[in-house]
């Protein structure tokens, strides 16, 4: 570990990665609150297969920093018994693709258990999620629906450094189980100067990363970076977009969603996760519900295509979203 | 191996067995009165299992019942109104009618993890359940309960594995009792013996007579008291029958008529009280105060769970999410110190002694140096690398025990 303060983090001083970000909340909460364990595979020697638990071994021990087998049912059902007993383990799932092997520990147990026997389970779900590194149709999952779809859980899919290990730190203090998606695509790519001191975002706000008065265009996680990108294309024809970006899906902000599309009257959804059943549809029915007298025109959505991410580079491509397909709707959009 | 017990004891196993016999006995009365929501399970014949293992456990230890596991929920001190409740839906009963059957637990003062539906499931939980009281210097014990058919699930695998790769002191119960709904055990494991699966996971098992509570107990007895020890986990296959259909609705038709005449004549309670009978612990003057005790008391708490209302209608929105420190006080209850687990005590050298490299348990070499709690650790780094530093254990449970923080109630419930 670098010198200075044991997790690297000078303040202020260097930027770090989004990758650096998650290693730094995951280390100040371990040194913070002596009941946060992190379990999973490869996390403890080897220091995670994206080395954002380089060092926590080191430092915490191998009681606190748990090397497990290849099975993530029992990870996260062992992780859930922990929280029971009053730890707050964080389990990182060593491709966010295979969480889906522990659906059922998740979506049945973990999730349920408050609402049924009023057992809280304070534990946090994270790993690296999406496309755009060619991972191909087994490493490059958004499975943040299947979760959104269940009460009981938290959902949450940072776009920038600063509110990654915001975000993670509050997942870790939140008494409730929380899914943490980190778009891999973002690990190494942006880099943020971040604050020296403990500081925590809140789970359930988004943030307005653009004003604008044309059209409002909600996004996240790396799909945020392309609809900026795709709204400065915009500003240069005239077009004030306002984009949004969601941060946490469930539960999803929306005051700022509806304050937001009340002042420009049109709404564009841009995500990564593929069309049918993606957050969009929801946040349609949000609106038609409570802003439909506000629409000057319909929502439109940009996505990935309703298949598996496909490998070769000319097909993933074509597959996901990007500026051109974002300002192309927008600007449609705009014309109503 | 069979211990002496107190005569306490013997009559509690008694007591025990008959008032989880007696409680099922209400239920199926409120079940043929249409007072039950949805279907009624029984363990009928399988008492002795649910009682001689939780009977094992101490105050301060975790279990998680399946749904034939009433008796265990008793012993652990669960009033039978509660049960009663939970099967009826009431307000009043533990999850106020948001889930049934022995579905609820207890987290803040018995120690009872809820089931889900779900089989296998409570395997990777209750062995978090374990490695947690580990970590937190608390010295306890976790158990749950399997059946045969549940054994073939795949977090049966993950779950025990995962517990003897981190010799997690939990104790598993494999109930066979020959069903899985209308499926054999032969169909679902070509075993003789389900505890073989234990030789897989590199942990010890026993194989026990289910219907014999005293076996029951004493075996429970001596995993737990292994398990606490730091043994790892123990999987202990009960043979057992089970005596009614898969629930009330089923027949159970595909059970030949010989196998269920052979078990009805081994009834736990019949052949228990014939023991205790010629040992002289029990006579027919104890035996009637039994019945009229348990009489009393189950009229009782009957009338209470009929009289709970049923839930207001509005509850169904609430409770799907903690909302903080008003909700629920989330304290992890230390019993060592903390020191020990924090930096910079709790550091460890990535060390990996190559010599132990993979020669496992039983194959004759050196242990391999599974996780860190059993890698020995190089006291100093030799500069000649390659050469093994010399070596001493890391133990992973702290020794010596202090009592560091207030025992405050982890968990406040807000009701
Ligand atoms: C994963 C899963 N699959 C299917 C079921 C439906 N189911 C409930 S009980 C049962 C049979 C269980 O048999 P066994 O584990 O031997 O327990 P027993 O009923 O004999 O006590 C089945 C198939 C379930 N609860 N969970
Ligand atoms: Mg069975």
């Amino acid at each position: 570990m670098a010198s200075g303060k044991p997790n690297g983090n000078e303040g202020g001083g260097a930027p770090v990665t989004f990758l650096e970000a998650i290693k730094q909340a995951m280390f100040e909460e371990m040194e913070r609150d002596p009941a946060v364990v992190l379990l999973g595979e490869d996390v403890g020697v080897y220091g995670g297969a994206f080395k954002t638990s380089e060092g926590l071994l080191a430092r915490f021990g191998w009681e606190r920093v748990i090397d497990t087998p290849i099975s993530e049912s029992a990870i996260i059902g062992a992780a859930c018994g922990m929280s029971y007993v009053g730890l707050r383990p964080i389990v990182e799932m060593q491709f966010i693709d295979f969480i889906v092997c522990a659906f059922n520990q998740i979506t049945n147990f973990v999730a349920k258990g408050h609402y049924l026997w009023n057992a809280p389970a304070p534990m946090v779900i994270r790993g690296p999620s999406g496309g755009g590194v060619h991972g191909g149709p087994f490493h490059s999952a958004n499975p943040e629906m299947y979760f959104v779809h269940t009460p009981g859980l938290k959902v949450i899919y940072p776009s920038t450094p600063y509110d990654a290990k915001g975000l993670l730190k509050a997942a870790v203090r939140d008494n409730n189980p929380v899914l943490f998606f980190e778009h891999k695509f973002l690990y190494r790519r942006i880099k943020e100067e971040l604050p020296a001191e403990d500081y925590t975002v809140p789970i359930g706000k988004a943030a307005v990363r653009r004003e604008g008065k044309h059209l409002t265009i909600l996004s996240y996680a790396a799909m945020m970076h392309t609809s900026l990108e795709a709204a400065d294309a915009l500003a240069k024809e005239g077009i004030e977009a306002e984009v949004i970006d969601l941060r946490t899906l469930l539960p999803l902000d929306e005051e700022t969603i509806l304050n937001s599309v009340r002042k420009t009257n049109k709404c564009l959804v841009v995500h990564e996760d593929t069309k049918t059943g993606g957050i969009a549809g929801e946040i349609a029915a949000i609106l038609c519900e409570k802003a439909f007298g506000d629409l000057d025109g319909p929502l439109m959505r940009v996505t990935s295509l309703d298949t598996p991410v496909p490998y070769a580079p000319t097909l993933e491509e074509y597959f996901l979203p990007n500026a051109k397909k974002v300002f192309d709707a927008a600007k449609e959009l705009a014309r109503y | 191996m069979k211990k002496e017990l107190t005569r306490q004891q013997y009559l509690d196993l008694y007591y025990y067995m008959r008032l989880n016999r007696a409680v099922e006995d209400t239920m199926v009365k409120l079940f043929r009165q249409n007072k039950i929501v949805g279907g009624l399970y029984s363990s009928l014949g399988q008492e002795a299992i649910s009682v001689g293992s939780a009977y094992a456990l101490e105050k301060k230890d975790w279990l998680a019942p399946m749904i034939r596991n009433i008796g265990a929920l008793l012993v652990k001190g669960v009033p039978p109104r509660d049960i009663f409740m939970q099967h009826m839906a009431k307000y009043d009963s533990p999850t106020k009618g948001k889930d049934g059957t022995s579905h609820f637990g207890d987290l803040d003062n018995l120690h009872i993890v809820s089931p889900i539906s779900m089989l296998g499931d409570l395997i990777p939980v209750m062995t978090g359940v374990a490695m947690a009281g580990r970590y937190l210097g608390q010295k306890i014990v976790a158990m749950t309960w399997i059946g045969d058919g549940g054994s073939s699930t795949g977090v049966f695998h993950e779950g025990l594995n995962f517990a003897a790769t981190q010799k997690a002191p939990f104790v598993l119960i494999l109930e066979n009792n020959l069903w899985a709904y209308s499926t054999p055990v032969r169909k679902q494991v070509p075993l003789e013996n389900l505890a073989d699966r234990a030789k897989a996971y590199g942990i010890d098992s026993y194989i026990v007579d289910g219907n014999d509570v005293v076996a029951m107990y004493s075996t429970a007895k001596e995993a737990v008291n292994r398990a606490r020890a730091g043994e790892g986990p123990i999987l202990i296959e009960a043979k057992t029958f089970r005596r009614l259909g898969h629930a009330q609705h089923d027949p159970a038709e595909y059970v030949p008529k010989e196998m269920r005449a052979y078990w009805e004549a081994r009834d736990p309670i019949a052949l228990y009280e014939k023991y205790l009978t010629g040992e002289k612990l029990l006579d027919a003057k104890s035996k009637k105060e039994i019945d009229e005790k348990l009489d009393t008391l189950l009229a009782a708490e009957r009338e209470f769970a009929e009289n709970s209302p049923m839930p207001p209608a509005e509850l169904a929105a609430e409770g799907v999410y903690c909302t903080g420190d008003d909700c629920h006080k989330i304290r992890a209850q230390w019993e060592r110190p903390v020191a020990e687990v924090t930096p910079p005590k709790s550091s460890v050298e990535a060390v990996w002694t190559v010599p132990g490299f993979g020669s496992g348990k039983g194959s004759g070499g050196a242990n391999a140096p599974i996780h860190f709690g059993d890698t020995p650790r190089a006291v100093e780094k030799s500069a000649n690398g390659g050469k093994p530093a010399a070596k001493i254990a890391v133990k992973a449970a702290a020794k010596k025990t202090v009592k560091a923080a207030p025992a405050r109630a982890s968990r406040k419930a807000r009701r």
